[in-house]
């Protein structure tokens, strides 16, 4: 038997942490798309060289602990009001990279005045709006952007037009704004979805940072808890009735219209 | 000598403010009030500074909560209502220990109410007034002249405690033009420590009042207690001919102005009336209070409501001393002479001469 050879393989490091994300692992539930979205996120960051120069807004919902994920400057926004604060902030330190990061309870129904109001100022905030189509960290009721049907814990007969309304398009709704410069609604349900999603994160963040304005991204995301289903069964609605409900797409872009 | 302007009480109130470095203001239109934004919408641009005009009142707060929160001196105003649509920013400020100033040229409830001048926006102002255990410094100015020196304190105190402070007024204090000495703000702004600027070359801050692990908010509850037990200090108050008085009256703000004529036409007919005006009215000058019981055995409490500081009046008293109340719900200022009477009984009742 001849003695064992020593090798050393020189491996290249293809995957790592972002530097903008702590070492914290996510609180967020087995095939949540949160955590594919803070990370998309906190690449672009890294990308951008924006880590020293970013102020986060959490919002009320699931991601309000976002700042135990994000190694940057956050602060906590009561509940709806993430764009009023983000306007404050970013006022205040317009040479800083401000976004907010709200979920649709938090922006679709107690935060519509602000979200509107911030878009038609033409705030030159970014704003990732995080579409689950459920109140999440409340225990599942029923949102604004709730499917026609869908069974939740406030609407156990699942949504009912004729009580509850029909699901609101806040990307298309926030389109109608001239003060809105940039919207796109987009998905992380497959890698195709992904990487058109990052491409319009980049041109959201790229907004803010030449000055053009205000830029809102949303995504649409899975909540295989409180819609009671396996994470693939999660990322199937997602595809197959989400989608259908809230297409994707890019609704204003008033650079590429000029 | 500083330059002397004639101006409205809420004109004061931007001149102290902008005089004490503020550069962000944001509000919405309510009476009486809105010569604060309007105001502020002129001169802000002048210094550098943004104004907005908010959507709402909730936006307007949490508009000052963002730009507070980086730093920056920052005021909102509102009157009544308004204010109450302000209670949830105000706890989360005071949770997340955000300093701001918060200006009440308050009117008359409860709902809509009215616009008369009005005192009974007490309990809110004193007890917190939104959700959880928390305190806010209040300030009551009784003049032009006041509106403008405690807008400026105002500021001082916010960044010294990193909590929001708030201007209480009324439609009187808030609409009488008269004349005010603009002294210059002298004191030296610090630098904050905790401010949300970028963590370039320094770990990051967090802004936030949600405190999840165990025991966490407990330990958060008793440090923010011991704050509003240090902001004792900050009590102020005037006393007006009340070191000899054998009745000693107890009001605020608009009545407190009021009353010190009512002073004045009494001692003249020999009553030796005298008035402590609480100028803080949280903390409350508990101790002057206090004393003055202790020395004439009974005190008399003047509102613009149906009886609000006279339950800290009373508190202060702790039963050693009888403490009578006239109250005047909002409709109507009285005058000197009304209060004058009014006093008059109780100094009747009571056997004083």
């Amino acid at each position: 038997m001849s003695p064992q050879k020593k090798t050393t393989v020189k491996m290249k490091k293809v995957f790592d942490r972002p530097k903008s994300m702590t070492k914290k692992p996510y609180h967020y539930c087995p095939g949540c798309h949160h955590g594919v979205i803070h990370r998309m996120l906190a690449e672009q960051i890294d990308a951008y060289g924006l880590k020293g120069k970013t102020i986060g807004v959490a919002s009320v919902g699931c991601s309000v602990l976002l700042y135990d994920y994000f190694d940057t400057d956050v602060v906590e926004a009561p509940h709806g009001r993430a764009p009023a604060v983000a306007t404050g902030a970013k006022r205040a330190q317009p040479e800083n990279f401000v976004f907010t990061y709200q979920g649709d309870g938090d922006l679709a129904a107690i935060g519509t005045a602000e979200i509107i109001h911030a878009a038609n100022r033409g705030e030159k905030i970014t704003v990732i709006f995080v579409n689950n189509a459920v109140f999440g960290m409340t225990g599942g009721q029923m949102a604004p952007t709730t499917l026609v049907g869908q069974v939740t814990t406030t609407s156990p007969q699942g949504r009912q037009v004729a009580t509850a309304g029909p699901p609101i398009r806040v990307a298309e709704m926030l389109a109608t704004l001239d003060g809105a410069a940039y919207v796109a609604r987009v998905a992380v349900n497959n890698i195709k979805n992904y990487k058109v999603a990052e491409k319009a994160l980049k041109r959201a963040i790229d907004f803010q940072l030449d000055g053009v304005g205000f830029a809102f991204v949303e995504f649409l995301s899975s909540c295989p808890t409180n819609w009671k289903m396996t994470p693939q069964e999660a990322n199937a609605r997602v595809a197959n009735e989400m989608i259908a409900q809230f297409p994707l797409g890019v609704y204003k872009d008033i650079l590429a219209a000029a | 000598m500083a330059k002397r302007v004639l101006v409205k009480g809420n004109e004061a109130i931007c001149m102290g403010a902008l005089a004490a470095g503020c550069k962000f203001y944001f509000g919405y239109p309510i009476t009486p009030q809105n010569d604060i934004p309007e105001y502020m919408s002129a001169h802000m641009p002048e210094v550098g500074g943004t104004f907005i005009q908010a959507e709402s009142e909730v936006a307007s707060i949490n508009m000052l909560l963002g730009a507070a929160a980086t730093g920056a001196r920052a005021m909102t105003s509102s009157s009544s209502p308004g204010i109450s649509l302000k209670q949830e920013g105000i706890s989360y400020l005071c949770g997340s220990e955000v300093p701001g100033v918060v200006v009440n040229m308050s009117r008359s409830g409860p709902g809509l109410g009215g616009i008369h001048p009005s005192q009974g926006d007490y309990f809110q102002s004193t007890r917190g007034g939104g959700h959880g255990d928390y305190r806010v410094l209040v300030l009551a100015p009784s003049t032009a002249q006041e509106n403008y020196d405690l807008t400026m304190l105002a500021f001082d105190l916010a960044d010294k405690y990193r909590n929001p402070v708030m201007i209480l007024g009324d439609a009187l204090i808030g609409n009488i033009k008269e004349p005010v000495e603009l002294k210059p703000y002298r004191r030296k702004i610090k630098p904050k420590d905790w401010a949300l600027t970028g963590a370039h070359r320094r770990p990051r801050r967090i802004v936030k009042s949600l405190f999840l692990a165990d025991g966490e908010l407990t330990d958060h509850n008793w440090r923010l207690y011991k704050k509003y037990q240090r902001m004792a200090k900050e009590t102020r108050f005037e006393n007006y001919r009340a070191d000899d008085a054998k009745l000693v009256l107890v009001a605020f703000g608009s009545v407190g102005r009021i009353l010190k004529t009512s002073v004045d036409m009494l001692r003249e007919k020999g009553l030796a009336v005298g008035l402590l005006r609480p100028i803080t009215v949280y903390p409350f000058p508990h101790q002057a209070v206090q004393e003055a019981a202790e020395r004439t055995g009974h005190l008399m409490v003047v509102e613009l409501n149906t009886g609000q500081m006279v339950e800290d009046v009373r508190l202060a008293v702790e039963g050693r001393a009888p403490v009578d109340f006239y109250g005047r719900p909002p409709g109507s200022i009285p005058t000197p002479n009304e209060l004058a009477k009014e006093v008059a009984k109780v100094w009747r009742k009571r056997g004083l001469q």
